[in-house]
């Protein structure tokens, strides 16, 4: 890992803790973005953590950017001393995989897509070595996700899965961004999957659809109404398979207001995940099954 | 008071200085694209500065007034009208109780600003009334405004009309358009050839420039320095592991159409940047007409930080203007 400072314009601050992603990279940013907060440094305006990379806003009239630059540098040791592990809680998300709404969005943007001939899910399954897209979707689903940046749109996860550097899935963008993605896609690009938090254009690639909203400006979603928010980096994602019928009886829950997410508190321990990644997912998915 | 709004014009939406706070949750600042512009019309008719008012693209609405106000409308050159009657920009002036505010066509610039004594009393959503459609916040309903929409007007003091800001304390853009950049960001994945082409090449405003993002056309594709992708990143050489995006940067997806991010612009992505527009040039750029010729200039951050006091300078001269 080699962080790279740079400036954004007389602005902003950016920091790279690595050029490839990963969690110590992430845990490291996380970190980072956190001492500079904690420091409390006059003139900064916005801390804004990412996968691997943080960037911090600053009014250069109040504090000249050579200034602001030193004063965050000065930061990195605290990162490196800081412990990588954190209480958060695992939330299970319900994906209605393959999906009417997607596979017409994806049908409408064919021409903008590496494989005009098939699907999304197909594409993906194929360029990473599955049989079918069953395959992949069952590697989707059945191993945690790690929430690493919020951002893009309102609201929005990226999410990083919870298994060794050789299994994790990649998929390439759209050769070009489609100019719309239904509410709720669940989608994937580069390492990451995500969640789209409003309806808009997008690049991932898409492969199902959850009914449960996670932006609500009205904030009218019984679990939205602390926030408007539901995700913060740090939560881990258990994305679990469900059927045209299920979709539609949590979609009417969410609009009769009785719907509740599964959600456990637990804590993440990096150490530990990367000295046993079956057996802490298992302890990680346990706690949601017994919440 | 209120507005009735007799016809919405183009794409005219309440903005005041944004909603700062919320970028990491992929919340933009938003606000009015030429924050110059609105701060001055906001003096003009004795509202704090940051009162929210109308931004107005390409074409002005038309406004009926159920009580009078002072009113001032500053940025693109709109030809302003009281009941058919030509009123000056930059200039505040009376519309009376019954009187309908309109517009002649936009003779240069792109969006202009309408302040009204008072301010648009909307509710705050996330501290601030700007609109900002995409995650349904601020305005009305989180839109642009309608045909039949009644904007509430806050109280505000009547102070005199006639107070104009001098044409020398105006500020648009020239032609072509000069926009300072500091390189920086991902600028190392570019080649030496293609950074110099970069500031060489002539640009133009393509037809997509919006709050958003403005993008720009006719310089040559952007070479990379070869690598292997790291982890995580996609596969084409402008992609990157998704970060943030700063206020201002210019991606460029591809290498092929770069695109300076605005003010309601996405809060991070997968594609590199290669430098941002300087802070003080930022409210220009709303300004711009698509097929407006642009170069880019770069620079060093001592004449950021000084361009940066120069427009500070040109506000407090306003002020001190206006009294």
């Amino acid at each position: 890992m080699k962080t790279r400072y740079t400036y954004g314009g007389d602005e902003h601050i950016y920091v790279e803790m690595d050029d490839e992603m990963s969690l110590d990279a992430f845990f490291k940013s996380l970190s980072m973005s956190n001492a500079v907060r904690e420091a409390n440094i006059d003139g900064v305006t916005e801390i804004c953590p990412a996968n691997a990379s943080f960037q911090v806003r600053f009014d250069p009239d109040v504090i000249a950017p050579e200034e602001m630059m030193r004063r965050v540098q000065e930061l990195e040791h605290k990162a490196d001393d800081a412990e990588k592990q954190m209480a958060t809680r695992i939330v299970e998300i319900p994906v209605y995989y393959q999906d009417p709404w997607t596979h017409e969005t994806l049908m409408r943007f064919r021409e903008r897509h590496q494989d005009p001939s098939g699907t999304d899910l197909d594409y993906a399954a194929r360029i990473n070595g599955f049989d079918s897209a069953e395959g992949f979707i069952e590697a989707h689903h059945s191993q945690p996700w790690f929430v690493s940046m919020v951002g893009f749109v309102a609201g929005l996860p990226f999410l990083y899965q919870l298994v060794e550097r050789d299994k994790q899935l990649q998929v390439p963008k759209y050769l070009r961004p489609r100019t719309d993605t239904p509410k709720q896609t669940v989608g994937y690009g580069g390492c990451f999957s995500c969640i789209y938090s409003v309806r808009g254009a997008g690049g991932y690639q898409m492969f199902g659809i959850t009914p449960m909203p996670i932006f609500d400006p009205e904030q009218k979603v019984g679990y939205l109404q602390d926030f408007m928010v539901f995700f913060k980096p740090g939560d881990i994602v258990k994305f679990k398979p469900i059927d045209r019928e299920e979709y539609d009886r949590i979609l009417a829950a969410v609009e009769a207001g009785t719907y509740a997410p599964r959600i456990a508190e637990v804590d993440f321990d990096l150490d530990a995940f990367n000295a046993d990644m079956v057996g802490t997912n298992r302890k990680l998915m346990e706690a949601l099954n017994v919440a | 008071m209120s507005l009735k709004i007799v016809n919405p014009g183009l794409s005219t939406s309440i903005q005041d200085l944004g909603r700062p706070g919320y970028f990491h949750l992929g919340i933009p600042m938003g606000g009015a694209m030429d924050r110059f512009a609105l701060r001055a019309a906001n003096m003009l008719v004795g509202n704090p500065e940051g009162a929210a008012g109308l931004e107005a693209v390409f074409m002005g609405p038309v406004i009926e007034f159920d009580k009078t106000a002072l009113v001032a409308v500053t940025g693109a050159d709109l030809p302003v009208k009281v009941d058919g009657e030509p009123r000056a920009g930059w200039t505040a002036f009376i519309v009376k109780a019954g009187q309908t505010l309109s517009f002649d066509f936009l003779k240069s610039g792109a969006r202009a600003y309408i302040a009204i004594s008072g301010g648009i009393d909307t509710p705050e959503a996330l501290g601030s009334r700007s609109t900002y459609p995409i995650g349904a916040l601020g305005g009305i309903n989180g839109r642009n405004i309608q045909a039949g929409d009644v904007l509430p007007i806050g109280e505000g003091d009547m102070i005199e009309e006639g107070q104009s800001v001098p044409v020398e304390m105006r500020r648009l853009p020239g032609t072509p358009a000069e926009l300072r950049v500091l390189p920086g960001l991902y600028w190392h994945r570019l080649t030496e050839a293609a950074q110099d082409g970069f500031f060489e090449d002539d640009w133009a405003v393509a037809l997509e420039a919006d709050r958003m993002g403005y993008r720009f056309k006719g310089g040559r594709p952007l070479e990379f320095v070869a690598r292997e992708q790291p982890f995580g990143a996609g596969a084409d050489p402008s992609n990157i592991v998704d970060g943030c995006y700063s206020y201002g940067s210019i991606q460029v997806p591809g290498g092929l159409e770069p695109i300076v991010l605005h003010r309601d612009a996405v809060s991070g992505g997968g594609y590199f940047t290669l430098g941002a527009i300087i802070s003080a040039d930022m409210d220009l750029i709303g300004q711009l007409q698509p097929h407006t010729p642009v170069k880019f200039k770069k620079v060093e951050m001592a004449e950021a930080t000084a361009a940066r006091k120069a427009r500070k300078k040109m506000l407090s001269d306003i002020r001190a203007h206006l009294g």
